[in-house]
């Protein structure tokens, strides 16, 4: 392989597969539990972290982590304890950085002042809180547990328990939503002033109640796409002037505060997925965990981290073109030619000048000179920096309401 | 061998075909007789085992011809040699019919004793009576409760002018009465003339490609005999080949035999390698010892219906190429030449006999050849005459010189006969009227079921009007149509354009009448058609440069995933995966992206309702 695999620091996703009562829209990979049930995955997870440290290694040593990710379901379902254990099995394992971002996502309807200590003191430094809406007919709708007002509740009470970077995550594109209900809760979310907020457009998934509901018209009517793009448009004009930069298509932060964890998923990063049905991408290989409960217990019982690998794939050169495309191109800061060049030893022009210039003249890609460019990453450490010189490529604003559309000519 | 040999042989060969109208039971007659002569047992026998093809077997209908050789013991304690060739039953393949009738000496007529005379029974008794086969009736279906076999006789005797009064009554579906025909082919039908030592006189009645053997020759011999070995012409090619095997048609299979003599049906092989060396119609004869002179063979039947065919894979235009050759190979009356469009790229403008001949060969190309095709709309032969005083046959709309040289132009126009029951008279009249037709006369051929004659444009049937024709009866009117003339017309072309462009391939010659409402219905299919692209489409359908129908595909607004973290990456690059697939399939007109199945979806438009 030419390519040089990428060695330095790596993220950790760590994935809690159970929540309160499984949302309408929701098809990742989550249920209701019971409290034995959860405690007895804590353990596995825990052995998990111990099993696999060894597979996270720079020459001899652990590789340095520098972002860790624990994601659901609703890992606030997590008792003190349990956020406790999990991060103290974490912090003994792996070399994690000091100025490590460690994000957990919170649902509303699940936590306190107590347990959010506890989280804080646990070493995680960033909520990401699961408000999707502060109208209250639009939460029931979706079939969440909490109400709005629980939500700003949250919120104060995270900054109570020391949290300065926290998340707000909105869902746009509702059925029955229109620009008026929209912008009210943008309004509210920016009220609270979180240092980063995403906004994503519903996507009504195969298999789940909301789409059967709509299937049978049992739904109000969804924003059309123009619509749609309209409330995509407004959102990051109403943002922006309220301090938040877009970063990503769905992503809004203050300077600085954009997600590093998430960064890393689009530029490459290594990371390695801990959990029930984690993913992972690590030495040149993308994997899985089994996403079959029964599987998952068996392999960690047998101590047999290799067969813990499911859907492997070896990723080629070629894939990795790709990717570096069709990922770097979500965020506004788009990709640097040089480091296509420095990775896969061929100018990105060369590589893709045909494809390039059409979608340049189509007006769906932006080529910006070295200079102006803006570093993407917050201080990645580790990561090298952005250089200044070679341009930049960058979606327009049309080029990223038809962004699939535009990556699809990438695929080699 | 001594020539009272051969003579005897002749005497007890039978050599016949049966006609019939559609569903009147020709196929199942034909399976009855080769199983009662014992050719197979019941229980081998596949139903219509002599419809072989995918499509005939699922429509019902026989297009190719097919052969069997049946040994019958009769009741004169006689061993006779009965050579059964099927024919198609629809108008469409008259050809074909005659071309199989040329190698039979009589014909059983088929006759639905529930239905009487249809379109078709007439339409293959008078193709029979042309080529001077003894054609002797056979009323089918009795066991039905509203069967009328004796008012049938009568229709067949006043309407044909056949005698019918001992016609077998039987039933092909439960084998009654079998015998009856098997005994009247030996008494009605005459043995084949011939002398099986004169030299080789052979007509090709049809003809199969194989991939291991090259083209098999389908022949009736008229004169002489033809023997494994020997070095034959055909005579109107020239070309010359060595015979490697001769044989006869069991039912599904070929059975080789020494020699096939004066009278006898059959094939052989001779290592052809070019299909167009061995036409249908042509006459072979030994190269050493030749005859006088070659049979009259086929009048060449005269396409009607022409459309564009194109591969859906650009790269499949040579096997595209290859599979029409060889379907012409056994179907003389199928057209092709190169054409190129610039929405489609490399094709061929095919003729067609008609609709349904059209649709058999489409199907065909799809299924025994494995192709992906797009076809234009069917389009008719116009003649445009021109103001310098020439005359051209158009049968590319495409091709249509500039309005401003046309002095005018022609549009065939076909004879019609509709055979109808009197309560639908009125809903196919209307139908008829819809379609420019102009009424002739209605003759009655009995209290309940009448002919409408009628007069109309051939490009006003090539759409739908089968079907609009069984809709508005219920599916009890038949049709049959015969091409009368030309007769001048207000055409015009109508153009669609996408985004400015216009797309050749969905040109189509239109009666000025129709047009505004043609080129909507056009606008408004292409607009569901074609997927949004990154700029709104206008679509346009203009007559002579002038717009007269217009739609817009708006702009493609949001084609993006919201999400995209480390679980949803593998996801991601199938969705991305599968839009580029689909981005393949797209043809580039101008700078849109239609795909190509959209050319397809648009053309098959109904023209009328």
């Amino acid at each position: 392989m030419n390519e040089k695999i990428h060695r330095g620091p790596v993220s950790l996703y760590l994935h809690f597969p159970f929540c309160e009562r499984k949302c309408r829209y929701c098809d990742f990979l989550s249920g209701p539990a019971r409290a034995e049930e959860r405690e007895d995955y804590i353990e596995l997870l825990c052995r998990e972290i111990r099993l696999r440290a060894r597979e996270v290694t720079e020459s001899e040593a652990t590789a340095p982590v520098d972002t860790i990710f624990i994601g659901g379901g609703t890992p606030s379902l997590m008792t003190p304890e349990q956020a406790e254990r999990l991060m103290q099995a974490i912090f003994s394992h792996y070399n994690v950085m000091d100025n490590a971002e460690i994000s957990m996502e919170v649902n509303p309807g699940t936590a306190d002042l107590a347990k959010l200590r506890a989280y804080r003191s646990a070493g995680i430094n960033r909520l990401s809180i699961g408000v999707q809406s502060f109208d209250d007919a639009e939460l029931r709708l979706l079939g969440r547990i909490h109400t709005s007002d629980q939500a700003r509740r949250i919120f104060h009470m995270a900054r109570e328990a020391g949290f300065s970077n926290i998340n707000l995550d909105l869902m746009s594109a509702l059925p029955g939503q229109n620009i008026e209900t929209w912008s009210k809760t943008l309004r509210e979310a920016v009220a609270l002033q979180p240092s980063h907020l995403s906004a994503y457009s519903l996507i009504i998934e195969e298999g789940t109640p909301f789409a059967r509901m709509f299937s049978q018209k049992e739904l109000p009517a969804l924003p059309s796409e123009e619509e749609d793009r309209e409330i995509y448009h407004f959102t990051k004009k109403f943002l922006a002037e309220n301090g938040y930069r877009r970063y990503e298509i769905s992503n809004y932060a203050r300077e600085g505060y954009e997600c590093r964890h998430n960064c890393g998923y689009w530029t490459g990063h290594e990371y390695l997925g801990l959990g029930l049905g984690a993913s992972s991408d690590l030495g040149g290989m993308r994997f899985k965990n089994p996403d079959q409960m029964s599987l998952y217990r068996k392999r960690i019982e047998e101590r047999n981290a290799a067969a813990l690998r499911c859907e492997k794939q070896e990723m080629t050169r070629e894939d990795r073109m790709e990717e570096f495309m069709y990922l770097g191109l979500r965020m506004t800061s788009g990709v640097s030619e040089k480091e296509f060049e420095d990775r896969f030893g061929i100018p990105l022009e060369v590589q893709f000048g045909d494809v390039l210039r059409r979608h340049i003249s189509q007006n769906l890609i932006r080529r910006l000179p070295g200079d102006s460019a803006r570093p993407a990453l917050p201080g990645n450490s580790g990561q090298a920096a952005f250089p200044g010189n070679g341009g930049r490529l960058v979606l327009t604003e049309y080029g990223l309401d038809v962004a699939n559309y535009v990556m699809a000519d990438y695929l080699l | 061998m001594a020539s009272n040999h051969y003579d005897s042989i002749r005497e007890r060969t039978r050599n016949f075909c049966i006609v019939a109208h559609i569903d009147h039971g020709k196929s199942t007659l034909a399976d009855r007789m080769i199983e009662r002569t014992g050719l197979l047992t019941s229980r081998e026998m596949q139903d219509q085992v002599l419809d072989n093809m995918d499509l005939e077997r699922e429509r019902g209908i026989t297009i190719k011809s097919q052969a069997v050789r049946l040994i019958y013991k009769a009741k004169d304690g006689v061993e006779y040699i009965f050579n059964l060739i099927d024919t198609p039953g629809h108008v469409d393949f008259n050809y074909e019919v005659s071309r199989s009738l040329a190698a039979c000496d009589g014909a059983i007529l088929v006759v639905d004793a529930t239905q009487g005379i249809q379109a078709q029974t007439l339409a293959n008794v008078y193709l029979a009576l042309e080529h001077d086969l003894d054609v002797f009736p056979v009323i089918n279906k009795i066991d039905l409760p509203s069967a009328m076999p004796e008012e049938v006789k009568q229709e067949i005797e006043d309407v044909i002018g056949i005698e019918a009064e001992d016609a077998p009554l039987i039933s092909a579906k439960q084998g009654v009465g079998i015998e009856d025909v098997l005994e009247a082919v030996v008494a009605k039908i005459p043995a084949p003339e011939g002398d099986a030592q004169a030299p080789l006189q052979a007509l090709i009645f049809d003809s199969l490609y194989d991939s291991y053997r090259g083209v098999i020759v389908f022949c009736r011999i008229r004169e002489g005999l033809i023997r494994k070995g020997m070095t034959v012409r055909m005579m109107a090619t020239g070309a010359t080949a060595e015979v490697v095997e001769v044989g006869y048609f069991g039912p599904g299979q070929f059975i080789p035999c020494d020699e096939l003599a004066a009278g006898q049906v059959g094939y052989f092989t001779a290592s052809i390698k070019n299909i167009k060396d061995a036409r249908v119609g042509d006459t072979v004869t030994e190269h050493a010892r030749p005859c006088a002179e070659p049979l009259p063979g086929y009048k060449k039947a005269q396409p009607m219906v022409y459309c564009g065919l194109y591969p859906a894979d650009s790269a499949k235009y040579p096997d595209l190429r290859d599979a029409l050759e060889k379907l012409q190979l056994n179907d003389a009356s199928l057209f092709f030449e190169p054409e190129t469009s610039l929405a489609l790229g490399f094709g061929f403008r095919c003729g067609f006999l008609g609709l349904l001949h059209m649709e058999v060969i489409l199907e065909r190309l799809e299924r025994e050849y494995d192709l992906d095709l797009i076809s234009t709309a069917p389009g008719v032969v116009y003649k445009v005459y021109k103001t310098d005083g020439t005359m051209i046959e158009l049968t590319n709309p495409s091709n249509l010189p500039d309005p401003a040289k046309i002095e005018h132009m022609e549009e065939p126009i076909v004879s019609a006969e509709i055979m109808v029951t009197t309560e639908f008279i009125g809903s196919i009249m209307q139908l008829c009227q819809e379609r420019r037709g102009r009424y002739l006369d209605t003759e009655y051929i009995e209290e309940t079921r009448a002919i409408l004659k009628y007069e109309l444009p051939l490009n006003e049937i090539i759409y739908d009007f089968f079907d609009a024709l069984k809709s508005r009866s219920r599916g009890y009117a038949s049709f049959d149509y015969d091409l009368k003339g030309y007769e001048t017309s207000e055409l015009v072309k109508m153009d669609i354009l996408v985004n400015k462009e216009p797309v050749d391939a969905l040109s189509f010659i239109v009666h000025a009448a129709g047009a505004y409402d043609r080129g909507r219905k056009m606008c408004e299919k292409l607009k569901e058609e074609i997927p949004r692209q990154l700029f709104d489409v206008p679509i346009q359908a203009a007559v002579g440069g002038r717009v007269i129908a217009r739609e817009t595909v708006r702009q493609l607004r949001k084609d993006v995933l919201a999400k995209c973290y480390g679980g949803d990456i593998s996801r991601k690059k199938k969705l991305l995966e599968k839009q580029k697939e689909g981005k393949k399939r797209m043809q580039i007109v101008g700078n849109v992206e239609i795909p190509k199945e959209a050319f397809m979806n648009v053309l098959k438009l109904d023209s009328g309702n």
